[in-house]
């Protein structure tokens, strides 16, 4: 069998197929829908984007006031010298139905 | 008032996205007859079409209006052919012992009689459609371009972003491996 000219025949019957160029109905809207789709999905990480800086600014800043606090508390000297500060104060407080149970007769 | 086409690819890079509707209307058909070329299920030319108008859509920044868009979009869609293709190799397992009886019909007439086989015969076109799957995607890519397509090798490489020694020398094995799978079909019936 002479291959070459099967060959010839073969490409010559697929040079006559007439070209199918249908688009099913609505293509176009499908692919507009899907573009609508990707855009917003890209708008939404900037969207996301903006709230981690902003709440990275505020986080940054509330470590920044906390430490101050800290620091204020740590180097300001005790205003007076009794030995009456605040936690032995709560400390009677709470524990003055005990004391008074304990001197009950 | 008709937008023209330039004016619809500024307004789809500004952000106007809706503007890119009547460029995929246009030049659908085009994108959808090329993908027939390629693939034959309804479905996967439909995956072809829709990918190519994503990638246009995404790489519309490069579009410099130096050549006619159709142009452009039309290389596009060669690429994403090509890429189909190598992305379904798998389906040139077939054998040549399923052909149809008109197929087989069709080969005893050539061989009897080479020129009485005619060229309209739809056992021709199943045949040749046949021959098409089992070769490579380059080869495919060639001999339809070249061979079916009538366009120059020039042509060829700029659609495909080839080299044209490229192109040639694919063209020559596309040629030979065609042949060789019209001998193995040959060979399976006749001998």
């Amino acid at each position: 069998m002479n291959l070459a000219e099967l060959q010839k025949k073969l490409i010559a019957v697929a040079r006559t197929e007439v070209l199918d160029d249908r688009v099913p109905y609505a293509f176009e809207k499908r692919v507009s829908a899907l573009l609508a789709s990707r855009v917003a999905s890209r708008v939404a990480p900037q969207n996301l984007d903006l709230w981690v800086r902003g709440l990275w600014r505020s986080a940054i800043s509330c470590v920044a006031v906390a430490m101050l606090c800290g620091a204020w508390t740590f180097f300001t000297p005790a205003t007076s010298a009794s030995s009456d500060d605040l936690s032995q104060n709560l400390e009677t407080t709470l524990l003055s139905s005990v004391d008074q149970n304990d001197q009950a007769p | 008032m008709e937008r023209t086409e330039a004016e619809l690819i500024a307004a789809v890079l500004k952000g106007d996205a809706a503007s890119f509707e009547p460029l995929v209307q246009k030049y659908s058909p085009r994108v959808f007859a090329t993908a027939r070329r390629y693939a034959r299920r309804d479905s996967e030319v439909e995956d072809i079409a829709q990918e190519v108008w994503l990638k246009a859509f995404d790489k519309l920044k490069s579009f410099r209006g130096e050549a006619p868009f159709e142009h452009w979009l039309m290389r596009m869609t060669v690429r994403t052919c090509y890429d189909f293709l190598r992305g379904h190799q798998r389906n040139r397992e077939s054998s040549f012992s399923e052909l149809s009886e008109p197929e087989n019909d069709w080969l005893e007439r050539f061989v009897t009689a080479p020129e009485a086989a005619s060229d309209n015969a739809d056992a021709a076109k199943l045949l040749i459609g046949r021959v098409m799957e089992k070769l490579s995607p380059s080869a495919r890519l060639v001999i339809t371009l070249l061979e079916i397509e009538d366009r120059s090798v020039k042509e060829i490489a700029r659609l495909t972003g080839w080299s044209v020694p490229l192109v040639k020398v694919r063209a020559f094995r596309a040629r030979a491996e065609m042949r060789k799978i019209l001998a193995k079909m040959t060979k399976d019936k006749y001998l």
